[in-house]
């Protein structure tokens, strides 16, 4: 007979083969998940936009204008720009998956995925709308 | 013996949570402050007005929720991003920490701001 086998108390590990840290740009279905996980940097600088906003309205008209004026640059446009690109894609990949995501039943008959995808859109019209007359209008 | 309790069903509500609000307010914030006021579409409301609304304490809570599940949201999905995209998984305690101590700073400053508002 051979050799006797080697054991170990730990748990061998399995094969697994390696994948390229570049495995998200091979195909577009890749690309476009990787790309909706990225939106989330882009909802994470809205709101740190959103709290120098609050912090320059507390100190004062002086800093409020000075923190306009940085908003009006150049890169700070580009860049609110393609955020806001990266947040739009965010809302609408968020509103189509919501049927799968949520079993709406009213009655007992579940609402079909096409109304629950409608509804999230109207709320959003009205929100978008609503913020906006608080802000400019109201 | 007591089992010890996993925090990920909390954090997956609060990125479920933090998505629909990101989803259905970011945008409008966004457009308004980072485009349309900025490049002239529209009139800039002035700080007075800004001001008053802020000592609303209906609006205080509305930008701090606003903030705070947003920040948990974006700390939820970029901790896998980087797990799956940068196949970083061995390095979790430190993701862990950036990603959700971030959320947690945004969230104590929101609350910071919010609470001084004179």
């Amino acid at each position: 007979m051979s050799e006797a086998p080697i054991y170990t108390e730990y748990h061998p590990r399995w094969y697994r083969a390696k994948i390229s840290t570049y495995w998200w740009l091979g195909r577009w279905p890749y690309l476009k998940f990787t790309l909706r996980e990225l939106s989330s940097i882009a909802v994470a600088f809205s709101v740190v936009i959103t709290l120098f906003l609050i912090r320059a309205v507390i100190r004062g008209p002086e800093a409020y204008g000075e923190f306009q004026s940085r908003l009006r640059t150049p890169w700070a446009i580009a860049a609110a720009a393609v955020a806001f690109g990266f947040v739009l894609f965010h809302t609408v990949t968020w509103f189509n998956s919501a049927a799968q995501a949520m079993v709406v039943r009213v009655k007992g008959k579940r609402v079909p995925g096409a109304v629950v995808v409608a509804a999230n859109y109207a709320a959003w019209l009205i929100l978008s709308g609503v913020v906006t007359w608080f802000l400019l209008g109201g | 013996m007591a089992q010890k309790r996993s925090a990920e069903p909390l954090l997956w509500a609060l990125f479920s949570i933090g998505g629909t609000v990101a989803a259905l307010l970011v945008p409008v914030h966004l457009f308004l402050f980072g485009l349309a006021i900025p490049l002239g579409w529209l009139e800039d409301p002035g700080h007075a007005r800004l001001l008053a609304l802020l000592r609303l304490p209906l609006a205080r809570l509305y930008l701090f929720v606003l903030c705070s599940l947003a920040l948990f949201h974006w700390a939820h999905r970029f901790r896998f991003t980087l797990y799956d995209g940068l196949q970083i998984k061995h390095l979790n305690e430190v993701v862990f920490a950036f990603c959700y101590g971030g959320a947690f700073l945004g969230t104590a400053a929101a609350a910071y701001l919010l609470w001084n508002v004179p």
